[in-house]
């Protein structure tokens, strides 16, 4: 029974996580911090994929994000909701519960063919290159979505709200909680299940040494087009929850600083450490959502001890210095991050007894 | 006809600006083999100081007094302080950032987030610093116009593309004919066996950074000359269509830069004049994949070869 310890601790918690939200003990503010922690971790255990386990520099994660938040809001606003533009509901708003899976696994689905931007150059070109390419992939993606008038353009996107609302009049419970509490899991699974497979292990080795993982056997174009769609897919998923989670995207929010956040939970965990990159996620969200409240008392406080300008306030913007001033550092003395390549597991050997991994 | 020729001018204009920031790059990668990629930041920077500066010289910090220089002295003044003090900010960047991971002989992509989050700090701590209220900078020179025929020209446009020339040609010069020129390539090619020559490798890294950081104070100069409004996020997406002009013409070849520079200016000015211009971005990063896809290492550049 012990093996199975961290399933049932990850069961249990998920349990008492939609039980608290329902019984409304956590208030909105928390129940958002801990749905945009679960975005965070799929968008960073995605991104690991890549950056980590690839050993490519991919750095416009968030363009995916972008296609998964507007084309899985495309269909359930299309579908479920009555909108100024695309007029009255196609389907029943009720059949939202049951078909709102689908939508975001379309989303997904999409933005992993426009992995595809990425993944089909870098059959040839790796390293700097391969980055340029992301980031363009990254800008076109933003700059397509901005001259698409009908679906709001620069002004972006919204509606998604009806949605879930439609949803919760079906059966009242926190929908969008479950929903990322189950995607959270099922990326990680996967991720977890795949690159321990002995397929995916062809990706550790590609890392390693391309020339001699082709010698040996491992189809390296086939197993960097599986990596790239697979995390682009994963990252589209995020985009998907996170839309109906916020019920407003435009394309602005998913531009390079999204993108840096991905890198810093990554680079923050440990490359290849998937481990890490759930825990560097965690991190991360509380240090911003910290950094919110921090910056205000800070600002309080250096005025009350004079050392700055009465004209002069420290404002949020502050966060964007921090960040990645916090990510210079860690390139500086650690760059390696916790992890480092491990898993937990091998950092804290008599975790192995808790869980049955094969 | 005369619309044809307006919208060369226009690209040369442009493209100028892409040269002399693609310069930057490319020096740097030239040496180095890293991108750095707080360069288009840089050249943002470029823009403040130069603002600051016109404006000390023309008398707003109470440094001078008002209207004691005549605007073409205080160009020549401005130009020659702006290129000192934006290199001094690529320098203090090397010295901070890069150089300490280079002494660790740290991963190569190390090296390269960090630029990107130095970038980052230089946009957002300017925003922080100065508020997002955008400045406006004054007007030095007179503005002239010269029409030949229905096309006109302003004595600012020539400026500006007889500048990236200019830069250019000193540049080549630099490179292939001095000494310090060959101590640069020498890096590029062996930079485990150059120290062993007695040649001091900081010195020519830095030298490279001053020179690549200067032209993009001048860069930043001439730009808010041309388009007097600065905003902190300027330096960021002309960086990076910079650095793709480096890219699709070799990066680590001057003539690459320069010519992938004005590449991207004709490309742009003619996707403005015929398509709607919000297109521009996207078809302007679409032509660089296409490049890319198709060169893999740009159109100057030399194949790598891997030994196994």
């Amino acid at each position: 029974m012990q093996k199975y310890t961290f399933n049932a601790v990850l069961a249990m918690g998920a349990i008492v996580i939609v039980a608290l939200s329902y019984y409304e003990v956590l208030d909105l503010y928390v129940q958002t911090v801990l749905m945009l922690m679960g975005i965070n971790i799929i968008l960073s255990a995605s991104l690991n994929l890549v950056n980590g386990y690839m050993g490519e520099f991919s750095c416009g994660h968030a363009g995916f994000m972008c296609v998964g938040a507007y084309v899985s809001s495309l269909v359930t606003v299309i579908l479920f909701t009555k909108d100024k533009v695309f007029g009255a509901p196609v389907l029943d708003p009720e059949l939202a519960v049951w078909f709102f899976p689908v939508a975001i696994g379309i989303g997904a689905a999409v933005a992993a063919l426009t992995g595809l931007i990425v993944a089909l150059p870098s059959f040839k070109t790796r390293g700097d290159y391969l980055a340029i390419i992301t980031i363009a992939a990254n800008y076109m993606v933003i700059s397509a979505i901005e001259n698409m008038d009908f679906i709001g353009g620069p002004r972006g996107f919204q509606g998604m709200k009806r949605v879930v609302n439609s949803m919760t009049d079906v059966i009242d419970i926190p929908w969008m909680m479950i929903w990322i509490i189950v995607g959270t899991v099922f990326s990680v699974w996967l991720l977890r299940r795949f690159v321990s497979s002995t397929y995916g292990k062809g990706i550790i080795a590609i890392c390693q040494d391309e020339v001699a993982a082709e010698i040996m056997s491992v189809d390296t174009n086939r197993m960097k087009l599986a990596a790239f769609m697979l995390s682009s897919g994963l990252a589209g998923l995020a985009g998907g929850l996170f839309a109906h989670v916020y019920g407003y995207i435009n394309p602005q929010s998913f531009n390079i600083l999204k993108s840096t956040e991905c890198l810093v939970m990554v680079y923050l965990g440990g490359m290849g450490s998937l481990s890490g990159s759930v825990l560097s996620a965690v991190l991360f969200t509380l240090l911003i959502e910290a950094l919110r409240f921090f910056i205000p008392e800070l600002n309080a406080m250096m005025h009350g001890i004079g050392i700055l300008p009465d004209s002069y306030e420290i404002g949020q913007v502050w966060k964007w210095v921090i960040i990645p001033m916090v990510l210079i550092l860690l390139m500086q003395f650690r760059p390696e991050g916790i992890l480092g390549n491990k898993e937990l597991a091998d950092v804290f050997p008599r975790l192995r007894k808790f869980y049955s991994f094969k | 006809m005369e619309f044809l020729i307006q919208n060369i001018f226009n690209a040369l204009q442009w493209g100028s600006f892409y040269a002399l920031i693609a310069l930057g790059y490319t020096l740097v990668y030239g040496v180095l083999l890293l991108i750095n990629f707080a360069h288009g930041d840089i050249f943002m920077v470029g823009a403040y100081i130069a603002f600051f500066v016109t404006a000390f010289l023309l008398g707003d910090f109470g440094g001078m007094a008002s209207g004691a220089l005549p605007g073409w002295a205080i160009l020549a003044l401005a130009v020659p302080l702006t290129m000192a003090l934006t290199s001094c900010v690529g320098v203090t960047l090397e010295r901070i950032a890069y150089r300490p991971l280079r002494r660790k002989g740290a991963h190569r992509l190390y090296v390269v987030i960090t630029a990107l989050m130095c970038g980052l700090v230089l946009e957002n701590g300017n925003l922080a610093l100065l508020g997002a209220s955008r400045k406006k900078f004054p007007e030095l020179v007179d503005k002239a116009i010269w029409t030949f025929g229905e096309v006109s020209v302003t004595n600012l446009k020539v400026a500006v593309i007889v500048a990236a020339v200019a830069v250019f040609l000193i540049l080549q010069t630099i490179v292939t004919r001095t000494k310090i020129g060959m101590a640069m390539r020498g890096i590029s090619y062996d930079k485990f066996a150059i120290p062993l020559m007695g040649i001091p490798v900081d010195s020519i890294i830095v030298f490279t950074f001053v020179l690549g950081s200067g032209f993009a104070g001048l860069a930043g100069l001439l730009f808010a000359m041309s388009y007097p409004i600065l905003e902190p996020y300027m330096g960021a997406l002309i960086g990076w269509k910079a650095f793709i002009a480096a890219v699709v013409g070799g990066i680590g070849d001057i003539r690459g830069a320069f010519l992938g520079g004005f590449l991207l200016g004709f490309i742009e000015i003619g996707v403005a004049a015929v398509f709607p211009s919000t297109l521009r971005d996207l078809l302007a990063f679409s032509i660089l994949l296409v490049i890319l896809w198709w060169k893999p290492t740009g159109l100057f550049g030399v194949a790598k070869t891997t030994k196994i």
